[in-house]
């Protein structure tokens, strides 16, 4: 009989550009146990929002995650907004959308190119990142920084789109569109990228509902749930996309979700650059935002994303707390590594796409 | 003479291990970007390893969280010497917007010496690349 063995992993380990420990028990082979430990990115940024105002804590939130950084304003910038009471212009919620989408853009393809990487394929790494500068591009181009955007304000956006933007937009976006298309066939067709991840990292359906996984890795098993569909939020609820699923459930099909998704963005970004609407870009909001309590749901990335904001009426927020997608996703995580090869490991990990800045905080 | 020959071979090929010591992920994504095609240090000999055995600079971004603090120093003492620290991004430098958090030490000098500030939120990997070469023209 096989010994059985417990290896730790990590916190730094190759496989991962962040912290996280792991320990596998395994006989032989095979996986029987995973712990997951967590906790070496843990900041504290919940309790620093609430010593800092409101606008301070935009700053702050947006460097929770360096990969989904607009879309932690958003949702905490969508949320202050009820709590004042204030109406958005419509072209400020166009400009956020679009900042939202190719973000998704530059997070899908960093990822497709880190799971490349750890399914031994280094040349989709290459690729990949080499056209995710487009897209960084671009954001540099509108925002002035390839991260960490600060588009958002409270009350709108910080930046407007010139025409001549609009048009150089455009042009890189065809490339774009290309290159995913050129991706997707490549997932699905290279042989060796097929064998090392069909069937890899099994989730079914019904255990994708029971352990709440969000996100790619869900919509992957089968499950169709979007926010940007189901709770319309910025300018979703006018633009036309369609729900990327697929029903394998295993590491192949997250990807080629997550690429088909790159696809569905661009056209989103292409329609509504040419659709939106004409105006203001920001309203003036006080400083001092009523006492009351919301949530606020948006689509990130790598799933559903949700912001509780409690204010007491000062210009500091009570209480500020969020769900990130990873900490949803991590419990699938020793799911999907039971009886698995420890060499598949990796891909597991990076086919979920953690985030552990974002689950950490 | 022989000096001479090893300070020359160390200033052609460093090779960099990477650690986030609780930074938000962007500082750690452009110095991987640093080693893709359009900017490609890897070409001029700069490799990215997976251990502290093999690495010269350890290339650190975030600020120091008090989980890290014990890894990190495991890391550093790991390197074979002569070993070099860089830090990368406001918040290696002095702990920027995150600092005065409960869990946060502040910047990586807080830990071990550092060797090299390379300050932005985040850091372009054009500067990355800059403050490299800077540190190996001090070799």
């Amino acid at each position: 009989m096989a010994q059985r063995l417990l290896i730790p992993i990590g916190p730094q380990h190759p496989a991962l550009k962040e912290p996280l420990g792991f320990r596998f028990r395994v006989e032989g082979e095979r996986v029987l146990e995973t712990h997951i430990r967590m906790g070496y990115v843990h900041r504290g940024i919940e309790r620093a929002c609430q010593e800092r105002t409101y606008i301070q804590d935009l700053y702050l939130v947006e460097r929770i995650c360096g990969i989904c950084s607009h879309i932690h304003t958003t949702a905490f910038c969508q949320g202050v907004e009820e709590l004042l009471g204030v109406e958005v212009p419509r072209r400020a919620l166009y400009i956020r959308t679009i900042v939202c989408e190719l973000e998704r853009i530059h997070s899908h393809m960093l990822w497709l190119g880190v799971l490349g990487r750890d399914a031994g394929f280094e040349t989709l790494f290459m690729y990949t990142w080499r056209d995710r500068e487009t897209v960084l591009d671009i954001l540099e181009e509108i925002s002035g920084n390839r991260i960490n955007h600060a588009v958002n304000t409270i009350g709108g956006v910080r930046i407007d789109f010139t025409q001549a933007h609009i048009e150089s937009i455009l042009k890189r976006l065809d490339y774009l569109e290309e290159q995913a298309h050129y991706y997707l066939g490549l997932v699905t067709t290279e042989s060796t990228f097929v064998a090392r991840t069909h069937g890899v990292g099994y989730l079914s359906r019904e255990d994708g509902r029971a352990l709440c996984v969000v996100g790619p890795t869900t919509r992957a098993s089968g499950v169709d749930r979007d926010v940007r569909r189901d709770d319309p939020y910025a300018a979703y609820e006018e633009l036309p996309f369609e729900v990327v699923t697929a029903s394998e459930g295993d590491a192949l099909a997250r990807t080629v979700v997550r690429v088909k998704e790159v696809i569905e963005s661009v056209r989103m970004v292409r329609y509504a650059l040419q659709n939106s609407p004409q105006g203001e870009v920001r309203v003036k909001v006080r400083r001092r935002v009523p006492p009351g309590e919301v949530i606020s749901r948006v689509e990130a990335p790598r799933g559903e994303l949700i912001y509780y904001i409690k204010s007491d009426g000062t210009e500091r927020p009570a209480r500020v707390k969020m769900r990130t997608p990873t900490l949803a996703n991590l419990v699938a995580i020793p799911h999907m590594l039971k009886e698995a090869h420890i060499a598949d490991g990796p891909i597991v990990l990076a086919a979920i796409d953690l985030c552990i800045a974002c689950a950490d905080r | 003479m022989l000096d001479g020959l090893i300070r020359w071979a160390r200033r052609k090929s460093p090779w960099i291990l990477h650690f986030n010591t609780g930074g938000c992920n962007g500082c750690d994504i452009e110095l991987l970007d640093a080693l893709t095609p359009r900017f490609d240090v890897e070409r001029l000999g700069i490799l990215q390893k997976a251990t502290p055995r093999h690495a010269d600079v350890l290339v650190c971004a975030g600020p120091v969280t008090r989980q890290a603090r014990d890894r990190l120093l495991r890391i550093y003492e790991q390197m074979p010497e002569p070993k070099w620290v860089v830090a990368i991004g406001s918040c290696a430098c002095s702990g920027g917007v995150f600092r005065g958090c409960y869990n946060v030490l502040g910047g990586i000098d807080q830990v071990i010496p550092v060797d090299m500030y390379v300050p932005g939120c985040p850091t372009k990997p054009e500067a990355i690349i800059d403050g490299l070469v800077k540190l190996l023209e001090g070799i």
